[in-house]
């Protein structure tokens, strides 16, 4: 990565102008072409630092629901748990942590309704209890890395 | 919303758009074309999503790990009620902190403010925690740092019809 990386992502992480030629625009910003901006996207896409470009919907204001859940697994079960948890679609991220909740993972639903079910779903299919801890404030929300 | 697109046409966009922006000069004009609408409508619905409030964010998401950004920290802190909120705005601005927010405690979890901090080492994610816990007067108060130690599933939020997010 050099410093027109570090210069072209830090500025996407502060996002994309919402006009009808973006990369035009980035361009004219950074002082480059656009087509060189876009050559490296599609470099950093095919490499797979980057994902992909556009919104990310706030699917709470789209009527949907997040919570963060953790659970304590027993250490010869964790793959097999694992493995549960990442075939039901409502789990987003799952990161094993050091604490006696070893397993945490934030749930996705399309209706509030959906996180109930899928915490009762995945007691059901793992027999483990569920610690449901949804957000009640947000002080910030703002995942930008200065690289 | 107003909006010269049909419902189905908004819907196609939709997951157009979480598809991710092509790229190419004009990529709104692709949208419009797949949707068989004008790049001004299509632009024009997308600034109203935009106005509503309806993106998180518009711009890139990128891997952590593809970037050396190696160690992540959930630092969770017993703090008390009458200033929870006061000390969580003030994480919330610190340097460092990428997501910060307050979840109920529960019998067996006495923790009620979450600070998500990353960074490119262990090392250096526990150095920056432990200055953010003195300078905000915080070191007395309850508090735990769980480390992450492997990441199973990771994607964005997506949203569709289907129900699926």
């Amino acid at each position: 990565m050099d410093e027109f990386d570090r210069h072209l992502l830090n500025r996407l992480q502060h996002g994309l102008p919402l006009v009808r030629d973006p990369w035009g625009a980035l361009a004219a910003e950074l002082d480059c072409s656009a087509e060189r901006i876009r050559q490296r996207l599609q470099e950093l896409l095919d490499d797979g630092t980057l994902t992909r470009f556009g919104p990310m919907f706030d699917i709470e204001q789209l009527g949907g629901a997040f919570t963060l859940a953790a659970m304590t697994v027993p250490e010869q079960r964790f793959d097999e748990v694992t493995e549960l948890l990442n075939t039901i679609p409502a789990v987003a991220h799952n990161y094993r942590r050091e604490h006696v909740f070893n397993m945490w993972f934030v749930l996705a639903c399309p209706t509030p309704e959906g996180i109930q079910h899928s915490i009762a779903e995945i007691e059901a299919l793992t027999g483990l209890s569920v610690l449901n801890l949804p957000k009640e404030k947000t002080y910030h929300v703002g995942l930008h890395f200065p690289l | 919303m107003n909006s010269a697109l049909s419902i189905e046409q908004q819907q196609q966009l939709r997951r157009l758009l979480e598809n991710g922006l092509p790229l190419t000069s004009r990529p709104y004009q692709v949208f419009a074309e797949q949707i068989n609408s004008s790049e001004h409508a299509v632009i024009e619905h997308v600034q109203g999503l935009a106005e509503q409030g309806l993106f998180r964010r518009f711009g890139i998401v990128v891997k952590h790990r593809a970037l050396g950004i190696n160690a992540n920290v959930m630092l969770v802190m017993d703090i008390e009620d009458e200033r929870v909120h006061q000390v969580g705005e003030a994480l919330g601005e610190a340097p460092g902190v990428n997501l910060c927010y307050r979840r109920p405690r529960r019998p067996d979890w006495p923790y009620n403010l979450f600070c998500m901090v990353h960074g490119r080492d262990r090392q250096a994610v526990e150095a920056h925690v432990l200055e953010l816990l003195q300078q905000h007067n915080l070191q007395q108060r309850p508090h735990h740092l769980l480390f992450s130690t492997r990441a199973f599933k990771q994607r964005g939020g997506r949203y569709n019809q289907t129900g699926t997010i």
